[in-house]
């Protein structure tokens, strides 16, 4: 196995033109999982740890630029406001020791159905900025994921940053595991109301080959809520609404039965989730969040 | 957290030496507690030599195979590799091992049993080369049918474990694949079921728990100019393993000499041979020293697991609370190969009933030879399974009763004089219905302090923790008692003797003690206690534990809840003696000065020898000045027992009982099915505490451990294909300290006259009764009747 260890973007990039099979490595905290179980033997290990651009974050006006490697720590101390979901999802993820490490660019490099932070940037609404020697494109993270631990990034592409739009109204994200803390996910599921649109979004993961959005989920609430005009009014969410929201969302689920849970709790659990985090956002964005507990993000 | 500690009056040790600095009764600290949790502690893994190979074992892939044949030529071929062993280069006529019965191959032989059965030994400059070497070898696995349960180990075609059996419990098991059976009849089941008011009967399965102990095995072997070879390895017996090594290496037993190195964790996990002689075989052939270290995948194939257990029982009671009689059956899966087996299934029958007065009984219980990992010894070591159905059995008598459940646990506590299931006189205090109450006085922790937190509310008390998936929705209060009833020490007539050599000796002036033994320490804080017994027992301040190895006697196994009563009575034993010497040097010295060297009891206390007025009559120091080392080897047993007999079970046969008690406090979120332990309130008997905070941390861990088999801890093995599905602590979870809940702890001191200071072993005892108090607490909380353990959220949100 052959170390690359690039000192700079430009270097990093043609080093990925060079050697197409080369597996980035930034906190490490899934690759080197799969290197100590002897799951993987890349022929090269791509080091980004000493480009510090990749560890730069940016709040933007609309939108939050995070690079790849900002360490889940970080997001969790610094973007609550302006992100969330993303903020409460990387809570969730590992020991504090993992989370002083691991990025989002990993959890989207590796794209595992069960990463972490899949349902909270499928929610928000997010953008993936990756570069090439050929250039730079954004792939919009409704197109980022295109199977299992597979994504839309080229040989030669790396992924620099996530564009994540700015929370315009509450967000919430809860993950199953079988036990209280550093758990990998059994289920998750993210919620975001983006009151200037009017919309809402879903993100779940775990319980599909990919982490995915429950369209209909959403649709049957956008729809509910414009009918009722909850938007306007602030009235309290029915809970034949939330009921049906959470059915719908548990439908959206395609999972498999596995050693941590089976396809029939996984989309029990997302059903649940799915409904009392509606209930949670929309009390707080009634503004009665006075007793809502946030996650402790 | 509060601990509180109960010494009833009345109730004296047999302590003569009383006044040390550091002695018995003192939290000294750990030698090994700041270099531990600092990282600077030298486990058995962190060994190097210079030189050395690096060992690597090829498991099988598969569960059940025959071999038609190795092919290592590439593996040879690769630069770097020293060596590559099959079964046919084995250099003895013995080529297997095993703690009682010796059917464990060292390496296949033509046929793997179990998923993981080590197949070939590779050695290599660099443990990435050996890695690669292994893979190079071919071996053609041609696979057989598995066994996997007891309907297929006794089904009429069952493929047999082992053929032509001819070890000590062959002549009596009813099928080849049964490794022993043991029946306990007492009284009569039949005529006493009569006179029952109420029946209850139930089934219970108890998963695979692996003891996950955090140290993987680990150890290097260096080959000796005399043709043996010097083994420093992390064991829980040395001498055990010596027994079972130098046939197979075609050795005599003082050409391997064994040292312990530095052990991360045990917890009955290391009483098997792993990597031993495998490293043993590899230095001898190469005569290199080679180092073997599993990484935590293979570690979950390198030791035995708690065995998995099928429990079928029958209580009765009459309408006012009393037992009226228990049968049951107990169905352990002993996978592969026997390892403790047999004693396990001695313990799981002879504990069966539990700490409750029954005079009518009809138990069975067996182990089976399957195809499925190897199981063998783990704390609570077969008393675990059958506390866990017993209790449960409680509950439902209780409830069927319209009783208080530790009411009706209290109506039925043996005492001391109760006669057990075997016949055998519970002879020392068995303070169990007070060991309940004590736990059910306790005042609860408050209700739903999410809501009344206010700002300091925290997700992190919830189901689910940080993950956040209730802010209080769903979530449901349940509370649960159990009680249970664990043997100390080796049982069934086994010579289950210590050894300690004590040697006394003036250095600069001052008189030290060295403390040597084969005890190996494994975390339970042997070290710490034995020093504190030397500073009691020869008053000396300055005491230096000998690392423990094979040029010592042996010090039987740390298991059993047995080391502090066997261990530390040995070095109580030798100290004694040695105190005898320093007086006799004294009478010869200095008897002719002072007529209390010929009248009074001496005692060493303080660096003097003083009498039990007080009076000071020598320093030891000055008594020692000039004459030659006391230095003796003692051997120290504890009172005999018998095997149970093969058709009724009776027998005498335990050493000691120790009990503890558990009061459960859990949320469960009844939607999703997670669960949160908020309290687990522990009370227990210890007899005398030698070092009461290593009594509080036994107790507190051994809690723990409970905890995880009640909701998270187990291996998964796929019935159809044997193999095991998450050997990894990415699935194989175990709790972390979001998952601890608060432990207050309350230990009686109640003496057994037959034990060193009373003591009574610990370590134990507190993993019997958490586990079925946690789960009786969640099915307060869910109205679930839950049958096996671990739940899982499926079994509590009906999605399996």
């Amino acid at each position: 196995m052959d170390f690359l260890r690039p000192a700079s973007w430009e270097e990093a990039l043609a080093a990925k033109a060079e050697y197409p099979t080369a597996v980035p490595i930034a906190g490490g905290t899934d690759i080197m999982v799969e290197i100590n179980f002897d799951h993987r033997r890349p022929e090269y290990l791509l080091d980004l740890n000493r480009i510090a651009l990749l560890r730069e974050w940016e709040v933007g006006e609309e939108v939050t630029r995070v690079g790849a490697s900002v360490p889940y720590t970080h997001i969790m101390e610094n973007l609550r406001e302006t992100l969330p979901g993303l903020a409460l999802a990387s809570h969730t993820v590992a020991s504090p020791q993992i989370r002083n490490r691991g990025g989002v660019g990993g959890n989207l490099g590796c794209a595992s159905p069960a990463g972490d932070s899949h349902p909270a940037l499928l929610a928000a609404g997010a953008e993936v900025e990756v570069e090439s020697v050929r250039g730079t494109r954004m792939i919009p993270i409704d197109e980022f994921y295109t199977g299992v631990k597979r994504n839309a990034l080229a040989a030669d592409e790396l992924i620099k940053a996530v564009h994540v739009k700015n929370a315009t109204g509450p967000q919430q994200y809860s993950k199953v595991g079988t036990r209280n803390a550093m758990v990998i996910a059994v289920c998750a599921f993210g919620l975001a109301l983006h009151p200037e649109t009017r919309t809402v979004r879903t993100g779940i993961g775990s319980a599909a080959p990919t982490p995915i959005r429950a369209k209909a989920a959403e649709e049957f609430l956008n729809a509910a809520l414009e009918e009722g005009g909850f938007w306007d009014n602030g009235k309290v969410i029915t809970p034949s609404i939330a009921k049906q929201f959470g059915e719908l969302a548990s439908g959206a689920c395609n999972p498999i039965d596995d050693v941590r849970g089976t396809a029939k709790y996984r989309r029990h659990a997302v059903g649940i989730m799915a409904r009392r985090q509606l209930v949670w956002t929309w009390e707080q964005y009634r503004g009665t969040n006075g007793r809502t507990l946030e996650g402790a993000a | 957290m509060a601990n509180t500690r109960t010494t009833p009056s009345g109730t004296p040790t047999n302590v003569s030496q009383k006044h040390a600095q550091g002695g018995i009764g003192e939290s000294t600290l750990r030698p090994d507690g700041t270099l531990k949790v600092t990282g600077e502690f030298a486990y058995s893994s962190d060994m190097w030599h210079e030189d050395m190979l690096w060992g690597q074992t090829l498991r099988s892939p598969v569960a059940h195979a025959e071999i038609a044949g190795i092919d290592i030529s590439e593996a040879l071929a690769l630069p770097g590799v020293y060596s590559v062993l099959t079964y046919a280069d084995l250099p003895a006529e013995m080529k297997n091992y095993g703690l009682e019965i010796q059917d464990t191959p060292v390496l296949a032989n033509g046929r793997v049993r179990h998923h993981g059965e080590p197949v070939a030994l590779v050695a290599a400059d660099h443990p990435e080369t050996a890695r690669r070497a292994a893979a190079k070898i071919k071996v053609d696995y041609r696979e057989l049918p598995v066994v996997t349960d007891e309907a297929s180990a006794l089904a009429p075609d069952a493929p047999l474990l082992h053929e032509g059996r001819d070890d000590h419990h062959a002549g009596h098991v009813p099928h080849p694949n049964i490794v022993h059976r043991q029946p306990i009849v007492r009284g009569n089941v039949e005529e006493a079921r009569k006179r029952a008011d109420v029946i209850v009967e139930g089934e219970y399965t108890f998963g695979m728990q692996d003891q996950a102990f955090l140290g993987p095995e680990s150890g290097l072997a260096v080959p000796g100019e005399d043709g043996g070879v010097d083994l420093y390895v992390a064991t829980q017996w040395l001498h055990s393993d010596l027994r079972q090594i130098a046939p197979v290496l075609g050795l005599p037993e003082e050409k391997v000499r064994m040292t312990l190195s530095g052990v991360g964790g045990a917890f009955g996990g290391r009483e098997d041979i792993s990597m031993q002689i495998h490293a043993c075989l590899l230095a001898l052939a190469t005569n290199k020293p080679v180092k073997m270290v599993y990484n935590r995948f293979e570690s979950f194939f390198g030791h035995v697991h708690r065995h998995p257990a099928k429990l079928y029982y029958e209580h009765g009671a009459t309408k006012d609370g009393k037992l009226t009689h228990m049968k049951c059956r107990i169905v352990l899966d002993g996978g592969a190969y026997a390892s403790a087996s047999p004693a396990v299934v001695g313990n799981a029958s002879s504990l069966s009933v539990g700490p409750y007065v029954v005079d009518d009984v009809d138990i069975e219980a067996v182990a089976l030879y399957t195809n499925n990992p190897p199981c063998g010894a783990m704390r609570g070591f077969g008393a675990v399974q059958a506390c866990f159905a017993y209790e449960a059995q409680m509950d439902r008598l209780a409830a069927k009763l319209g009783m208080d459940p530790v009411e009706f646990r209290q109506l039925n506590a043996m005492e001391q004089g109760t006669i057990m299931p075997t016949g055998q006189v519970v002879d020392s205090p068995a303070p169990v219905a007070e060991l309940l109450r004590r736990v059910k006085a306790r005042p609860l922790p408050p209700e739903r302090q999410w809501e009344t937190a206010g700002e300091g509310a925290d997700v992190r008390a919830l189901p689910g923790g940080l993950s956040n998936t209730t802010h209080g929705e769903g979530v449901v209060r349940g509370v649960g008692y159990a009680v249970g009833i664990k043997n100390v020490g080796f049982s069934e007539g086994f010579d289950d003797y210590s050894t300690a050599r004590v040697r006394l000796e003036v250095i600069g002036g001052e008189a030290v003690a060295m403390v040597h033994t084969a005890m190996a320490e494994v975390g339970q804080g042997g070290v710490t206690v034995h020093a504190q017994i030397a500073r009691t027992e020869l008053g000396v301040t300055h005491v230096t534990i000998h690392p423990a190895d094979t040029q010592v006697g042996s010090a039987g196994s740390t298991s059993a809840s047995r080391q502090t009563y066997m261990t530390g009575g040995a070095v109580k034993n030798t100290c004694e003696a040695v105190r005898e010497k320093v007086l006799e040097i004294g009478r010869r010295k200095n008897g002719s000065y002072h007529p209390a060297w010929a009248t009074a009891e001496l005692l060493l206390e303080g660096g003097k020898v003083v009498t039990d007025g007080g009076e000071v009559l020598a320093d030891i120091a000055e008594l020692l000045e000039g004459e030659e080392p006391i230095d003796l080897e003692l051997e120290f047993r504890h009172r005999p027992t018998v095997a149970f007999d093969l058709v009724t079970g009776q027998g005498d046969g335990h050493v000691q009982y120790t009990f503890a008690a558990h009061r459960a406090v859990v949320e469960v979120d009844t939607e999703l099915g997670l669960v949160k332990v908020v309290e687990l309130a522990c009370a227990q008997d210890v007899g005398k505490a030698l070092n009461p905070l290593s009594v509080v941390g036994q107790i507190q861990g051994g809690t723990t451990q409970g905890l995880g088999v009640a909701v998270m801890e187990e291996i998964i093995v796929d019935p159809k294909t044997a193999k095991v599905r998450n050997p990894s602590f990415t699935d194989y979870l175990i709790p972390t300290i979001l998952d601890t809940p608060s432990i207050p702890v309350d230990y009686l001191e109640l003496a057994d006259p037959n034990a060193p200071y009373g003591l009574r072993g610990l370590g134990e005892a507190p993993t019997l009764s958490s586990t079925p108090a946690v789960l009786a607490a969640i099915r307060a909380a869910t109205g679930l009747e839950l049958a096996k353990t671990p739940i899982r959220p499926e079994a509590l949100t009906g999605t399996l």
